[in-house]
């Protein structure tokens, strides 16, 4: 059994030594569709990425009443904190809005004219809410309205902004469910293109394989240079397309940081760097090995 | 040990290549298959390899109607034949050394036993220098007598030559006769399909005689008579 192994390897290892062409073409498009099926893993998460920090934009605010007392805003507060759609609650009391709007705005002369002649702080306390969807925010809302503190509730502006936060939240949705059919699609095709190269490379062994039948060589002994061949072929192709993933994120990684603040490709690309490699040997292996698999069982039949 | 019982073959759409033949094959036998090209000489011995199937009849082998085998177990039976094709059915992309070791290694030898045969092979046959040279860089008469080296090195029970000197000199044609006869001496039963009329003579061994599919002659110490 040991010696069979290894004798499945060494041909294995001489018929993809010899075959320098045809192999350098078949790992060609397997780097290719393991690059395509990678680069589906780096953008699925990039968009997560995008569409979280957009939706990340959209809350609602809920402004009580000027003579609402601080502890009853906090216990809503923690009241809506509380619901498990809620992502984050938080408090701004009328000093820190008064702030806020101060710091925003103080290069501007009118504005703060104005303020002044108000003579008081004219803002109101208000919980700034972020939910996980935006159909969420509906119900928060009629939660706020009809519990038994609406009354010290001036107003949500859930109504004012309703539109544009389904809007955005159907934007992001749609542009999820497109770009996962979109790689799915690529990476089918990818696969069926690598599939036939390695067939038609096999096509080439039919009389070969045909012979070692007829010397008595068991199956397992003729499938196994071909397998060995296609893992082979499968390991270079996805260490060059690590190759060229670490080049190109680390290349391009400072022009997309100032396109999107926050997202660093080669920062992202280095901390699953693992998972990636991981993928890339699978699928490149797993195409090796399994369309040489298949091609070859035809041949097998004499 | 080999019987052919009413065999037929029938290449479609009505090409009658073997007609009711039977005959037997006794262990340690060496039997010449004569008939001109076309007679059927090829195609009986693809029905003995299980390389293709017949049209009608059985086919045994140690008394195993060979069209019962799995496909699975095929390998076992063929790895008892040692077969000389007439197109030599040279592994292209492995070199001559590797040609001849793959009929061992496919039988399970150990590496020794490989490394020590061959090379005894490589000289019988007179090619020790062409070891590394690939199939495509050897001339008609070399590649047949790869074809024949890897046929014999696994000690197979039979040998089925076809037309394994129709590409060799005289003088290499009566080393490679020699060869066959020394082989049977040691026990393993030949089975030769030719048309050459003095190799035949010279053998005076058991001739079977086939014209257009069927058995005209079979005579103990056969001469070539067509």
């Amino acid at each position: 059994m040991f010696t069979s192994l290894k004798r499945i390897i060494r041909s294995g290892w001489l018929s993809f030594s010899r075959d320098g062409g045809l192999m350098t073409a078949n790992i060609f498009i397997m780097a290719m569709t393991i690059s395509i099926v990678s680069s589906n893993f780096l953008l699925k998460d990039v968009s997560q990425f995008l569409i979280s920090s957009i939706q990340e934009k959209v809350d609602i605010s809920v402004y009580f009443k000027e003579e609402a007392p601080e502890e009853d805003i906090l216990k809503v507060q923690e009241k809506i904190a509380e619901i498990p759609e809620i992502k984050g609650v938080e408090y701004i009391s009328k000093e820190k809005a008064l702030q806020s709007f101060t710091e925003r705005h103080q290069d501007n002369p009118i504005l703060m004219e104005s303020l002044e002649e108000v003579g008081m702080n004219p803002f109101l306390a208000s919980l700034n809410i972020r939910a996980f969807e935006a159909n969420q925010y509906q119900a928060v809302t009629n939660f706020l309205e009809n519990s038994n503190f609406g009354n010290l509730i001036e107003k949500v502006d859930y109504y004012q902004r309703k539109p544009v936060i389904e809007k955005i939240f159907s934007l992001t949705s749609n542009l999820n469910t497109f770009g996962i059919i979109f790689s799915i699609i690529l990476a089918i095709v990818a696969i069926l293109v690598a599939f036939n190269t390695i067939r038609l490379a096999i096509y080439n062994s039919k009389e070969e394989i045909k012979i070692q039948r007829l010397v008595g060589a068991s199956n397992l002994f003729i499938r196994g240079p071909f397998l060995v061949q296609g893992a082979m072929a499968g390991v270079i192709a996805a260490l060059i397309s690590l190759l060229i993933f670490s080049l190109t994120s680390w290349v391009l990684s400072a022009r997309v940081e100032t396109l999107f603040p926050g997202l660093n490709l080669f920062q992202f690309f280095t901390s699953n760097l693992l998972t990636f490699f991981l993928l890339q040997l699978a699928t490149g292996i797993g195409l090796g090995v399994i369309s040489s698999l298949i091609a070859v069982r035809r041949y097998l039949k004499v | 040990m080999i019987k052919f019982q009413n065999i037929s073959k029938i290449y479609p759409p009505n090409t009658i290549a073997l007609d009711n033949i039977s005959f037997e094959v006794k262990s340690k036998e060496f039997v010449s298959i004569v008939g001109k090209s076309g007679a059927g000489k090829t195609t009986l011995l693809k029905l003995l390899l299980v390389e293709e199937k017949p049209s009608g009849g059985r086919i045994f082998f140690n008394n195993q109607d060979i069209q019962k085998i799995e496909p699975g177990r095929l390998p076992e039976l063929r790895r008892k034949i040692g077969a000389v094709f007439q197109d030599y059915k040279l592994l292209p992309s492995k070199t001559v050394y590797e040609n001849i070791a793959y009929a061992m290694e496919v039988v399970g030898a150990s590496d020794s036993e490989i490394i020590r045969d061959v090379a005894e092979v490589l000289e019988i046959i007179g090619l020790i220098n062409k070891t590394k040279n690939f199939p495509a860089q050897l001339s008609g008469g070399e590649k047949q007598r790869v074809a024949i080296a890897r046929a014999l090195i696994h000690r197979p029970e039979v040998i089925l030559a076809d037309e394994p000197t129709g590409n060799l000199d005289p003088y290499h044609t009566l080393d490679i006769i020699r060869l066959l006869l020394k082989i049977n001496e040691l026990g393993t039963t030949v089975i030769l399909a030719t048309h050459n009329k003095d190799t035949i003579n010279f053998l005076g061994k058991r001739v079977v005689t086939i014209q257009e599919g069927r058995i005209i002659r079979d005579d103990e110490k056969g001469r070539f008579i067509l």
